[in-house]
């Protein structure tokens, strides 16, 4: 009995760095084969285009109400310190440094990510990826290394568009609806946000997008070749991406503070 | 074709919108400024305190900002802070005994320079100097000259008191 606890204890250990190591390698041989793909800039162009144009709705959408209730929140907070003018510069750091990069991630994970996953596991599970291999074309390279570059490519400019509308819904809440003068707003977030600030939202972005395309890629090109399979590869992009894009978040914060 | 040209255009017009993005972040929300760097004239202005001042911070008349700090640093022969402001070219008739002092901006804002306009009829060239200033107000020395002063009205009060109860 207890034997089979502790055999079962370490078969899931041995499954969980096994995992890890596949992932480790599959993200190497990606990093190797980066500069060759870039140069078929063609199908990443392609892929930019379904990972960040076809994002581009849902992120501008939630970018403005995330900013319309940090407006909302962060008035109500600063005014009982009497410092309202200051939410400029609350709402422009909250959006560059955490819930540009997050939210976006989070939701590319859930948009682009699952898309990415499922198309792949089809991809398997109608033998495509076979059939490409027949055909003596690395799959890797004609059909993951595309999708992988263009979820890194868009990730950042998806954040970016995320803090500029967020920041536009703040000031909407803010100044038109509760009253913060426009020119405080603006002002005191420019004396107070640096340059640095807004490089550390982009290059958390830019890990953040590293991070959901590979997993979205992994799982996808790894799945069970059966429906079902095709099923779980999306839920473990959703799960793992979200988890890991939230354990980045603080180690990132943590470095660069 | 006609559908790769869709995507094309579509990617395209993300990409640039993400790039507007970006140089919407740079360069609206942070203080910096492209293209301006260079024009205007550089007064200096020696401080005892500059406190939180940055460079970058601006300089303003009455409220309006007529230009940045551009670079603080510390003078050995004066033992005190010496700061280099910048003036964009239009404000050119500052009297040249105007004062300069550190102000903060609301409660928690950040810290400026305001300079308040003299009497004189010359005017600040480039590269001169500002001969009145204002250094900035710590909180700790006022609080501390606050809580001083409070001890030393209470001690006379209290002394006699002292003495009286043995």
């Amino acid at each position: 009995m207890a034997l089979g606890i502790l055999r079962e204890l370490s078969d899931s250990t041995a499954d969980t760095l096994r995992a890890l190591g596949r992932y480790a390698l599959f993200a190497g041989r990606l990093a190797s084969e980066t500069p060759r793909a870039l140069l078929r800039f063609r199908l990443v162009v392609e892929q930019v285009h379904n990972a960040g144009t076809l994002s581009l709705v849902i992120i501008m959408l939630s970018g403005l109400f995330v900013g319309m209730v940090l407006g909302l929140q962060g008035f109500d907070l600063l005014e009982r310190f009497g410092s309202e003018e200051s939410l400029g510069t609350a709402a422009a750091l909250g959006l560059l440094k955490e819930l540009g990069p997050v939210v976006t991630a989070l939701l590319f994970a859930g948009r682009a990510g699952t898309a990415l996953a499922s198309e792949l596991g089809l991809m398997r599970a109608t033998d495509q990826i076979s059939a490409i291999e027949m055909m003596a074309v690395d799959p890797v390279r004609r059909v993951v290394m595309p999708r992988f570059l263009g979820g890194v490519i868009a990730m950042p400019l998806l954040a970016a568009i995320f803090s500029m509308i967020g920041l536009y819904g703040a000031q909407l809440v803010g100044v038109q609806l509760m009253g913060v003068d426009q020119g405080q707003f603006w002002s005191q977030m420019r004396g107070a946000v640096e340059f640095g600030d807004v490089m550390e939202g982009v290059l958390k972005s830019a890990v953040f997008g590293v991070a959901c395309s590979l997993v979205a890629v992994y799982e996808g090109y790894h799945s069970m070749p059966t429906a079902e399979g095709v099923g779980r590869a999306t839920t473990r992009t959703v799960v793992i991406s979200s988890v890991s894009v939230l354990l980045l978040d603080y180690m990132l914060t943590a470095v660069m503070l | 074709m006609k559908q790769t040209r869709a995507i094309e255009l579509g990617t395209g017009l993300f990409v640039l919108l993400g790039f507007a993005a970006l140089f919407f972040l740079v360069t609206q929300i942070t203080s910096r400024e492209f293209g301006l760097g260079e024009g205007g004239y550089r007064l200096t202005a020696s401080f005892d305190q500059v406190g939180g001042l940055k460079p970058g911070a601006p300089v303003s008349m009455s409220g309006v900002t007529i230009g940045r700090v551009e670079s603080i640093a510390y003078d050995f022969n004066e033992y005190r802070a010496l700061a280099v402001l910048r003036i964009e070219p239009s404000y050119d008739r500052i009297p040249d005994d105007s004062d300069a002092s550190i102000l903060t901006a609301g409660l928690l804002g950040g810290q400026y320079v305001g300079i308040g306009p003299g009497a004189s009829e010359t005017f600040f060239e480039d590269g001169d100097r500002i001969q009145f200033t204002q250094s900035a107000i710590v909180l700790e020395n006022l609080i501390s000259k606050f809580l001083f002063s409070k001890a030393a009205e209470q001690q006379p009060a209290e002394g006699p008191a002292q003495e009286a109860q043995p």
